[in-house]
């Protein structure tokens, strides 16, 4: 079992993040990515070169994903680290689990993961009576508010200054409550006092991993608040939960991906912390983790190898096409009811928990086509969006007046003599009833259109005929 | 079968390969050994100079402060007027690193603590094993004489970086790991740092100092 989704509500998720006020106030935060990326890639003649250097890695690495794998297997086990594979959420939940038992861990703080979110892991550790707490300053918010992360890079984007003081005083109760906390600045001090004690006391560090490298059997985290680091310094164990495509060969493919991730994920040439960890603490070190372990999930990545979705694959979570979506938008991440939001959740999440439960999401797209001119990678993701539609429609998984209104339109669409005839009809009739305002403020089987703004009525004839009369004009 | 075998199963069934295929192995095994560099920036490159200026004008971006000493006797003193200026408390702590414990430490009035860091630390100094001018960026490494715990539990953190350690890009610093640790070989924790830790995570608000250190100071030796 995956963290229960609502992804099959979206429309109804949509609808109701549209209304919401406070929600579409804090939205407009979320812009401010998109001048930050544009900036930096400015800075960078190399950036689209860069990124096709990044996709060639990806496919390359998911070409020999098997090969890959067991290199990167062979070097952690040298390092004196341990691998473990997990073929679904569950089996994850339960490997990191019985690690934290066997080392009589009572508490985990935890570095930002997807993965971690994808398996529900916090509420499987709080279950097994392990206190489980996030250290990166949105995703500690959003624990406090029992929410999902609305965005895979900056997880509290939802929320207001105000919420997050107000979660603040509701959980930090032991705190002087006529203090003041009116500033973002005394938020964060607050959050970094209260969370430096969770780190010291920790007994295991639990991170994702943005990329494993094969050459050298190392994890790589990438983070600007430095709580990752603690989190997987401080603590007597270090779990690494990562999914199987965030191997690369090499040191230098990871500093391919390294480039396009920053610029394309926060605007930055680099994040603050970038660090590679290699194996447990060494014989002689005067600090860091005795024992260190991988957990790989596949949760069906290896099923999308070779497939249609594949491509997919390649995405390094950067969030780049969430920041200039104008479906996310306007209605942020929750609306998308699972994990992973925005266009890359809308393609991976049908892969991921099945296109019955999953297939509205590809529907949340204006193929505006900008996800894929951002994309680090170069995923087509439009037109991976296309293909989850044809499988929904196929699968009669759309809703039937679409199913119908569709068939109804392609008998026409395959006929062409047939269907000019009825749009010069259609043309005609709207023009004549239409004649009076020149607009329609309603119109039969239009509701969904003219319940929000007028249609124009046609002034002449339709596009074709029009364009016949004037390629013979100028001929 | 276990969930190893049957994700590489899984794998090889999707990529119709049964992963014994000659050229593939090879492939991947030339890989490994030649580690191509793929598209590295010009921005970095350059001479000891050009990269200098460059370092400094981005570890500048990104909110490092810096300075510029003539040889490792002036440190200490360079480091006790950045705590001073900065009201800090006159103790720093440091790891076992040879070149900082050369250093006449005795010729200022900073208390020396050695080893890695409780969490009560205010001021911690480390060795940079190299830097990056293509982003300003700082390479620490983990080891007998470099506490990885100096790098994010103090507030102020304070690098000392000899001037000719300064590369131009990623790549450079992995062919002087290749040096340090032999081919596929890497210490526990390998720090890329660039400037002090920060959050945008309320309303998109950049704040420094989140979890990690508040003041990034880089003193560049030679």
């Amino acid at each position: 079992m995956n963290e229960v989704a609502t992804s099959a509500h979206f429309k109804e998720n949509a609808h109701e993040a549209l209304t919401d006020a406070r929600l579409q106030g804090a939205l407009g935060f979320s812009r401010n990515f998109v001048g930050r990326r544009a900036a930096a890639v400015a800075r960078l003649p190399e950036f689209d070169a860069l990124r096709d250097s990044a996709r060639a890695i990806k496919d390359h690495t998911l070409a020999h994903l098997d090969l890959y794998l067991e290199a990167y297997e062979r070097k952690v086990r040298e390092s004196g680290g341990e691998v473990h594979y997990a073929q679904d959420a569950e089996e994850a939940r339960q490997i990191v689990i019985d690690l934290c038992r066997s080392m009589g861990a009572m508490s985990v703080t935890k570095g930002k993961s997807m993965i971690s979110e994808e398996i529900g892991l916090n509420h499987a550790l709080e279950a097994a009576g392990i206190e489980a707490v996030e250290t990166d300053l949105g995703e500690y918010i959003i624990q406090l508010r029992g929410e999902t992360p609305s965005h895979i890079i900056a997880p509290a984007i939802h929320l207001t200054a105000k919420d997050v003081e107000q979660e603040f005083r509701k959980a930090h109760r032991d705190l002087p409550p006529d203090r003041s906390l009116a500033e973002p600045e005394q938020l964060l001090s607050e959050a970094r006092q209260v969370l430096r004690a969770k780190f010291l006391a920790a007994d295991v560090g639990i991170t994702g991993a943005n990329f494993l490298i094969a050459e050298t059997g190392t994890s790589i985290i990438v983070t600007n608040e430095g709580n990752g680091d603690l989190t997987q310094i401080l603590p007597q164990a270090h779990i690494v939960i990562a999914s199987i495509e965030k191997v690369v060969p090499t040191l230098e493919d990871a500093a391919q991906l390294l480039r396009v991730l920053a610029r394309s994920a926060t605007g930055q040439d680099a994040s603050v912390y970038t660090t590679l960890s290699t194996g447990p603490r060494r014989p002689h070190d005067p600090d860091g983790p005795r024992a260190y372990h991988v957990v790989l999930l596949d949760n069906g990545r290896s099923a999308m190898l070779g497939g249609e979705f594949e491509d997919m694959l390649r995405c390094i979570r950067c969030g780049a096409c969430m920041n200039h979506c104008p479906v996310y938008q306007a209605v942020g991440g929750h609306a998308y009811g699972w994990v992973y939001p925005g266009p890359m959740g809308a393609v991976l999440t049908p892969s991921l928990i099945g296109v019955a439960e999953g297939g509205q999401l590809p529907n949340a797209s204006t193929f505006c086509g900008r996800c894929e001119e951002v994309c680090p990678v170069r995923i087509p993701l439009p037109n991976m969006m296309r293909h989850w539609r044809e499988r929904e429609f196929e699968r009669r998984l759309s809703p039937a007046p679409l199913r119908y209104g569709l068939g109804f339109w392609a008998f026409f669409a395959s006929r062409p003599a047939l269907y000019r005839l009825g749009a010069d009809l259609a043309a005609r009739a709207m023009r004549l009833a239409g004649r009076g305002k020149g607009r329609f403020s309603w119109l039969p089987f239009a509701g969904g259109w003219t319940r929000y703004r007028d249609l124009a009525a046609p002034e002449g004839a339709t596009f074709q005929s029009q364009w016949r009369a004037r390629s013979g004009a100028v001929r | 079968m276990n969930s190893r075998e049957a994700i590489f199963a899984s794998i090889r069934r999707s990529l119709a390969v049964h992963g014994d295929e000659a050229p593939r192995r090879f492939e991947v095994e030339t890989r490994l050994k030649e580690a191509p560099p793929g598209v590295v920036p010009k921005r970095g490159q350059g001479d000891l100079p050009a990269r200098l200026a460059t370092f400094k004008a981005e570890a500048e971006r990104a909110q490092a402060s810096l300075a510029e000493i003539a040889d490792w006797a002036g440190a200490p003193a360079e480091i006790a007027r950045f705590l001073r200026e900065n009201n800090c408390p006159a103790t720093v702590r440091m790891g076992a690193d040879p070149s900082l414990a050369a250093m006449p430490w005795s010729e200022t009035t900073l208390e020396i603590l050695h080893g890695p860091s409780d969490g009560r630390d205010v001021n911690a100094v480390s060795a940079a094993f190299a830097a990056i001018a293509e982003t300003g960026t700082l390479a620490l490494v983990s080891g007998a004489d470099n506490p990885t715990t100096l790098n994010f539990l103090p507030d102020n953190h304070i690098v000392v970086l000899p001037r000719d350690a300064i590369l131009g890009d990623y790549e450079s610093v992995f062919a002087k790991l290749r040096g340090a640790y032999g081919k596929g070989g890497a210490p526990r924790t390998l720090n890329f740092i660039t400037g002090p830790s920060r959050s945008a995570d309320i309303e998109q608000t950049l704040l420094l100092g989140a979890h990690g250190p508040r003041r990034l100071h880089i003193v560049i030796v030679g």
